[in-house]
């Protein structure tokens, strides 16, 4: 860590205007990534995380809003630039891919031309060079053909088709760094392995850092060197990726590991973590979890942990770590 | 897409068919005789008796209406009972009007409402929304006729500032465009209202597309987001929803005739079936029903064009 990172995200609060008033989707997190090093962000559905990288990109739709933090990006605050710069960020230093590879890419708009709009928008070429840099970022994510296919449509593509060529979009006008919005989720698993295998290539080629969001572990396990889990728009533990799966200190990644099925496992059934993540207008008094968590006590009810040391570089928002202590 | 174009074709040679015949039985339900119509207040039983066999209306129906085929067929739509000329002049020299009523409407109409309904999703909740929202109530519920008779008595009669009766001349020249200004707002008019509601309800819901972040992601200016992204794939239903105004469109071309006196099929139509003119009342049916299934059979090619989908099926 000791790199000064190329995205640096301090103390971010991304609110919703409600008619309960405005509640926090993502409540004062601060991450940080390294050039050319992938952080996982995890957590289940609702935690957070993907408002959290919209904020980045200032795409959080409304009535959502970024109500204070700072997102540091090469040094600038992206939350202070005007708007037209901000546009000149948004596919070009920083290229993100979403989940639904099925419905991300217009449906009537040839793939090579939504590759080449990107190209257009940022870099001053003629169209004809667009598309060679479009036919190029097509052979790049390993699409067989790319001369002919940047003429079809995506409903000629299967799934596994469009994310390469939503990485092929978000990766035209290399960008320093990828934010991968549950990549792989809606692919199944032989593709999913696929586009892990070729973000990794990709990586190693151009050197750009990865933000992965995702709810599936196994993914972040395969792919990143650090992680943060989310848990109710907080960060609750965050670390080297060894650390935090090695030696997880928060009951909540305890849980998130507990219900992964093990095939040396010989009980029938999985651990799941009992009951589901607050929303964010009814959040529970003191730990966020507390509800839901098995090993908490009165003090975890009344106060709201901190994110504390609980080894090298490895921090969790426990009151009651290390949790070795508890087992004794 | 040549298919998809063959296979609307025959698909229009059974409603073509069906628009006949319905078109046929309407004029026999009608209290009216042509023959008496045709012999004049003074005539004798006799002399309606052989107006009557001359035209063939002696006969039982379904050979009227087979030799009412057979004549078409030939392209012979009839003579006009009242006033002898070949039907198929008369409306030779009515649709050019009508097209030029319909296309001077449109050309403003629809890209207004698609400039309104856009604009208006845009700001969606604004005071600019909830105004145009206003509008196209307004302009869904007002019949054509009232606002025709509006633009009549304020621009035309009290300020005089167009004539509002007739076809001044060709479209290209000035007293031609002055002269069809009032009977084109008219029926524009009443067709932004519907296609400003349909615009924005089709570009509120592409807008919160994944498509769309994805644009917005890769640094499009907002300006393109919305052209290219949210308006060019919202015009997929919005065209199929034009298609479906159609009749609207050709009922609110008959009124707007005639009340402007617009020397078109509408106005002819009107005119006909007023004085129990038979073979110029199917004539105008026939003209009107075509009229319909083209532009439907345009709003078809249309969509394939809009949505390649459409086309590779």
């Amino acid at each position: 860590m000791s790199e000064a990172p190329l995205l640096d995200i301090r103390d971010i609060r991304t609110v919703f205007r409600t008619s309960a008033g405005e509640v926090p989707a993502v409540d004062g997190v601060s991450l940080s990534v390294a050039p050319g090093r992938t952080l996982g962000i995890v957590g289940e559905s609702g935690c957070g995380k993907s408002v959290l990288s919209l904020s980045v990109m200032r795409l959080v739709p409304r009535p959502g809003r970024i109500a204070s933090g700072q997102v540091l990006f090469q040094g600038r605050d992206l939350l202070a630039l005007p708007e037209g710069e901000m546009r000149s960020v948004r596919g070009g230093a920083i290229g993100m891919i979403f989940q639904e590879p099925m419905t991300s890419l217009n449906p009537v708009h040839p793939v090579g031309w939504q590759i080449e709009e990107a190209v257009l928008a940022h870099r001053d070429v003629s169209r004809a060079d667009a598309r060679g840099i479009a036919i190029e970022a097509l052979r790049r994510v390993r699409i067989p053909a790319p001369e002919r296919r940047v003429e079809e449509y995506p409903h000629q593509l299967s799934g596994g088709m469009r994310q390469r060529v939503m990485i092929a979009m978000a990766l035209a006008c290399q960008p320093k760094l990828l934010i991968a919005d549950e990549p792989t989720t809606a692919l199944d698993v032989t593709i999913q392995a696929q586009i892990l295998d070729l973000l990794r290539a990709l990586q190693a080629e151009t050197g750009m850092a990865i933000v992965l969001i995702t709810h599936d572990l196994g993914v972040v396990a395969e792919m990143a060197d650090e992680v943060a889990v989310m848990y109710a728009g907080k960060v609750v533990e965050r670390g080297p990726a060894a650390a935090v799966f090695g030696d997880a200190q928060h009951p909540y990644t305890l849980g998130l590991f507990g219900s992964i099925p093990r095939l040396d496992d010989e009980s029938d059934r999985l651990l799941a973590i009992e009951g589901t993540v607050p929303p964010p207008f009814n959040l529970p008094a003191g730990c966020r979890f507390n509800p839901r968590c098995a090993f908490a006590d009165a003090r975890c009810r009344e106060t709201l942990p901190p994110l504390a040391p609980v080894g090298p570089n490895h921090i969790a928002a426990c009151l009651r770590a290390p949790v070795e202590a508890i087992a004794a | 897409m040549l298919q998809h174009i063959v296979r609307r074709l025959l698909t229009a040679v059974p409603v073509m068919f069906g628009v006949l015949l319905i078109g046929f039985v309407l004029l026999q339900v009608v209290p009216t005789d042509p023959a008496t119509v045709r012999a004049g207040p003074m005539a004798t039983p006799d002399v309606i008796e052989a107006i009557r066999r001359d035209l063939g209306l002696d006969r039982p129906l379904w050979e009227q209406f087979l030799r009412y085929l057979w004549r078409l067929a030939q392209g012979d739509l009839g003579v006009s009972i009242i006033n002898n000329v070949p039907v198929a002049q008369e409306l030779g020299a009515t649709i050019g009007p009508t097209l030029e009523l319909m296309l001077a409407s449109l050309v403003w109409s629809i890209p207004l409402g698609l400039l309104l309904g856009t604009v208006a999703a845009y700001w969606r909740g604004s005071l600019f929304d909830r105004a145009v929202m206003a509008f196209a109530v307004a302009g869904v519920s007002i019949p054509v006729f009232f606002v025709g008779l509006v633009l009549i008595w304020y621009v035309g009669f009290k300020w005089q500032l167009l004539p509002f009766t007739g076809r001044g001349g060709p479209i290209w020249t000035i007293e031609g465009l002055r002269a069809i200004a009032l009977p084109a707002l008219t029926l524009g008019g009443v067709f932004v209202g519907p296609i400003a509601r349909m615009t924005r309800t089709a570009v509120l819901d592409v807008l919160s597309a994944d498509h769309v972040r994805t644009a917005r992601a890769k640094g499009l200016a907002e300006r393109l987001v919305v052209l290219r992204h949210a308006l060019r794939n919202a015009l997929i239903p919005v065209v199929t929803l034009i298609g479906l105004q159609i009749g609207f469109l050709l009922g609110g071309a008959v009124v707007t005739e005639t009340i402007f006196s617009w020397p078109g099929v509408g106005r002819l139509a009107v005119g006909a079936i007023l004085s129990s003119d038979f073979p110029m009342a199917q004539g105008t049916i026939i003209v009107l029903s075509l009229g319909f299934i083209v532009i439907n059979l345009i709003v078809d090619i249309l969509y394939a064009v809009l949505d390649p989908r459409v086309r590779a099926s």
